[in-house]
């Protein structure tokens, strides 16, 4: 009975005791958590200043979560954008180094001529992501291929930029891990990748030297 | 356990019917913090700090594990790391300075917890095991709050992992040896700063699992009340929700009121300077210290300065350290007063507000140098610790006149109880 | 029986902690002193008032302040202290811009490697590298200062009580031998290499006066650089360094502390609320 009736006092005010019934209760059961309603201005003042103390609640721990999510974001070091000097002397056309870009590997590439001009023969409208080989890298050089070393489907690092290492049947880059081929300006030719390698920021400081980021 | 006219779980929903018939875990929560808990109808506002130490020891865990994603346990980058913390980790500085002041919190509300059980002998049987759990969970939480004071890798982290683990040194023909097992070395280095992470990431979790024990225990004979007096009907008691969760919610704001206006504006105020200092195995700070909650079993330690009879100086000291809280253990026996609640025992009544300057004053004292006057006043703070617990306790409580008790906590609420009136026997 | 045995053991520890006591309290009666009375505990001062404006409860950084105090950093301070938990890229705080930033931190040497040959060196700093250290080890440091390692600066201003007046107070602390303290410990000197300060805990600090005249630097917006003043703009930057995040912190901290104070009345009306219903019912 006690149930009922606190049931019926808390979820539908307006049907819950009267005066009277409340009364009775208390010299029946002494149960101390039943309501009197007095009236029904009364019933609506408690209602609402207990539902504000529960959503005041409810708000300060939702703003909670957000510092206590947003620290697994990367920090302020992390999000720091270093920069990469490449020295490019050395790198003989045909030959391609590894460096490191925030963390990641940078394939810096002199193309050869045949290189070169093997990208330029491909239709545009035949490639999964359209980039010509100008787009792709600073006038002027040409030869000069500088892209992210970092596979666009799932991350692994491509075959090719080390010697000897397999460069896939369209001679630029292939990746081991799901067989995406690369071609010699580093698009996509084959394979589950979606995009072309990327081509990071960066600018010539002198003739052979260029700072990336 | 329950009252026979605690209520029921009674789900409506098909759902929740479901979901009780197969894990009846709603039903548990309802039992024991919800409508099916009936709870003394009398406790005053020292009854809130048992749910708010439950509530720091979440907010300890859920900040210490996201301290635990950006720190290194390694020597040589603990200090930076936390440093980074500090500077680069989006929100770090408040996740640290949260975590760091939450423990000083922890304690502010354990201390209040444990001195409400001595006031009103919370102790005392059918509590007997609530108590002993209790007090685990204190010593469990002093060995976590010391290693977590280690792993930032300051001046004062390194210190007090040498000091401390000296303690165990003192023990006769073992010490030495237990000492070097527990630091992995001989000094504190990367073996004792990575078991000390572990354990401090472990320990937590162990206290969770206590208070769960701590809390059934509780349950069995139902929470202690202000007057002393059992509950003896329906009308003494009202259940845990809605009434004390309101109460409790309303404590916990003005909780998070005083914690915050600790963490953003005095994050450093209860911390040492020195801290910020990295780690320095040749130089010992100038004056080492523990973190204040400490303090009062710090200067009891230091207090045994001569050597009485065959026992060292610095054995006595760690005796007297330990046994200062192992007497805790003791004290469902030692006080053999019929009556609980302080606030009908004239004498015991008076002892325990000397007590509580006593341990003030031991505090004020383990916190200050190691000189003059702080020690002699600190060793007769430390003469009155023990008396209290182990002489006058036992012996007050066989020779003071209690004053009357009321009949029922109704009564005492109320100024009447209808039971009373129509004639049962007072008690 | 369990309180037998412990009234004999809360006598055994009483009695031995009293031995103590009375052990203490001849010692003490025989030489009528508490503590004994040093030149350090008789002259060492407190640090001096200082006011910042990171101190005030709605705080903020004095940009160009911190800009002059990275300015005596680098061309007083920098000659021995490290600053190794602050990088470069921080200085955007202190309001330099993206550019400025770059400028800066190429004109300080850090450790780096040769492209060509692997080897270890130095190059001009980049905005992610951190203030470089200034001596490889301690061993180092020792040989070049008098047997006294220069600390880093980067938490001097947490790492000290009062820290910021601390480090300002040290700056502008050094005197003469006061004629009082000669008097009263004729003993005392201050030996060869050390340099007397009363801000200073043992009164001997082995750093000679780093800021000794007027006009040591020269700040680019016209502020005349006393010894004050520059005393007080480094102690302001080395505040900003060991702590950048200060002002966010309690700006932070208004609103929290607003909104839970609303909440918690609302959670008391709601408990009083609740609570009455209780009362009606007795």
């Amino acid at each position: 009975m006690g149930d009922a009736l606190n049931e019926n006092g808390c979820v539908l005010p307006t049907a819950g005791g009267t005066d009277g019934k409340a009364g009775i209760m208390a010299t029946t059961t002494g149960t101390a958590d039943l309501d009197t309603h007095a009236n029904e201005d009364g019933v609506r003042r408690r209602d609402f200043i207990e539902i504000a103390a529960v959503s005041a609640a409810g708000v300060g721990g939702l703003v909670t979560l957000y510092p206590l999510i947003s620290q697994m974001a990367p920090s302020k070091d992390v999000l720091a954008e270093s920069t990469t000097d490449v020295d490019l002397t050395g790198i003989e056309p045909g030959m391609a180094i590894k460096a490191i870009f925030r963390k990641q590997p940078l394939f810096v590439r002199n193309l050869t001529a045949k290189e070169i001009s093997e990208a330029q023969a491909v239709p545009l409208g035949e490639l999964r992501d359209p980039e010509s080989l100008e787009q792709r890298t600073k006038e002027g050089k040409a030869n000069w291929l500088i892209t992210m070393g970092v596979c666009t489907h799932l991350g692994c690092v491509p075959l090719g930029a080390g010697e000897g290492e397999n460069k896939g049947p369209f001679g630029g880059y292939f990746c081991p891990c799901h067989g995406s081929a690369y071609d010699t300006a580093a698009r996509i030719r084959k394979g589950p990748a979606p995009k072309n390698l990327e081509v990071p920021a960066y600018e010539f400081t002198s003739d052979t030297a260029i700072r990336v980021g | 356990m329950s009252f026979p006219w605690a209520k029921h779980y009674e789900p409506k929903a098909p759902f929740m019917r479901w979901i009780d018939e197969k894990l009846p875990l709603p039903r548990l929560v309802y039992n024991a913090i919800g409508g099916g808990y009936p709870v003394p109808r009398n406790l005053n506002y020292m009854w809130n700090f048992g749910v708010l130490a439950g509530f720091c020891l979440v907010l300890q865990i859920v900040t210490g594990v996201i301290l635990a994603m950006h720190y290194a346990a390694n020597a040589a980058v603990a200090f930076d790391s936390t440093e980074h913390i500090m500077r680069d980790v989006n929100w770090g500085w408040l996740m640290r300075y949260a975590h760091a002041n939450g423990a000083s919190a922890f304690f502010v509300v354990v201390y209040l917890h444990i001195f409400r059980g001595f006031f009103y002998s919370s102790y005392k049987a059918p509590r007997e095991m609530v108590w002993l759990l209790g007090v685990v969970i204190f010593l469990l939480m002093m060995a976590t709050g010391f290693m977590g004071y280690v792993l930032p890798w300051g001046q004062m982290s390194y210190w007090g992992a040498k000091v401390i683990t000296g303690l165990f040194g003192a023990i006769p023909v073992v010490g030495e040896p237990i000492q070097i097992w527990l630091l992995g070395g001989y000094a504190p280095d990367n073996a004792a700063l990575n078991r000390f992470f572990s354990l401090h990431f472990l320990l937590p979790f162990v206290i969770a699992g206590v208070i769960i024990l701590h809390i059934w225990a509780l349950h069995i004979p139902g929470s202690s009340n202000p007057t002393g007096v059992e509950v003896k009907s329906e009308s003494d008691t009202l259940p845990f929700h809605p009434y004390y969760t309101a109460k409790d919610g309303f404590g916990l704001g003005v909780f998070l009121i005083l914690y915050f206006a600790m963490v953003f504006f005095f994050p450093n105020s209860l911390g040492h300077p020195d801290n910020y200092i990295p780690a320095n195995p040749l130089s010992t700070p100038a004056h080492i210290v523990p973190e204040w909650y400490y303090w009062p079993f710090y200067a009891i330690l230091r207090a045994f300065t001569v050597d009485f009879f065959f026992v060292p100086a610095k054995l006595m000291g760690v005796l007297a350290m330990f046994s200062a809280i192992l007497v805790w253990f003791f004290l469902p026996w030692l006080d053999k007063s019929p009556v609980r609640s302080g606030h009908y025992r004239p004498m015991f009544r008076k002892f325990f507000w000397v007590l509580v300057i006593d341990v003030l004053v031991l505090g004020y004292c383990g916190g200050s140098p190691a000189e003059e006057p702080f020690v002699m006043i600190s060793q007769l703070a430390t003469a009155y610790y023990f008396l209290h617990f182990l002489v006058i306790l036992p012996i007050v409580s066989s020779i003071e006149r209690p004053e009357p008790l009321p009949f029922s906590i109704t009564e005492a609420v109320l100024g009447s109880d209808d039971k009373a009136v129509l004639g049962e026997s007072k008690a | 029986m369990v309180r037998i045995i412990g009234i004999l053991v809360g006598l055994f520890f009483t009695a031995a902690v009293l031995w103590a006591f009375g052990n203490g309290a001849v010692q003490v009666a025989s030489q009528d002193y508490f503590v004994e009375k040093t030149a350090e505990t008789e002259f060492h001062l407190h640090p001096k008032e200082l006011d910042q404006a990171s101190d005030h409860l709605v705080a903020h950084w004095d940009k160009q302040q911190l800009q002059r105090g990275y300015q005596v950093y680098k061309e007083v301070c920098a000659a021995c202290h490290s600053l190794r938990h602050v990088a470069f890229r921080d200085l955007e705080q202190i309001g330099y811009t993206e550019a400025q930033v770059k400028a800066i931190a190429a004109t300080w040497q850090v450790p780096g490697v040769d492209p060509v040959t692997g080897e270890a060196t130095t190059v001009p700093g980049k905005p992610t590298d951190y203030f470089p250290l200034v001596y490889l080890n301690d061993v180092a440091a020792r040989a070049a200062n008098n047997n006294a390692i220069p600390p880093d600066l980067s938490l001097m201003t947490k790492a000290r009580h009062e820290g910021p007046a601390y480090v300002y107070s040290l700056l502008t602390g050094y005197s003469e031998i006061p004629a009082e303290l000669t008097a009263e410990f004729p003993d005392f000197s201050t030996p060869p290499g050390l340099h007397f300060n009363r801000y200073f805990a043992n009164l001997n600090l082995a750093m000679p006066p780093p800021l000794a005249v007027d006009d040591q630097v020269t700040y680019a917006d016209g502020t005349p650089a006393t010894i004050d003043q520059m005393a007080k703009d480094v102690s302001a930057f080395l505040t900003w360094t060991a702590e950048p995040s200060l002002p966010k912190r309690k700006q932070t901290g208004w609103p929290v502390i607003g909104f839970l104070i609303f909440a918690t009345i609302l959670a008391y009306l709601a408990k009083k609320q609740i609570w009455a219903r209780a009362k009606k019912k007795a």
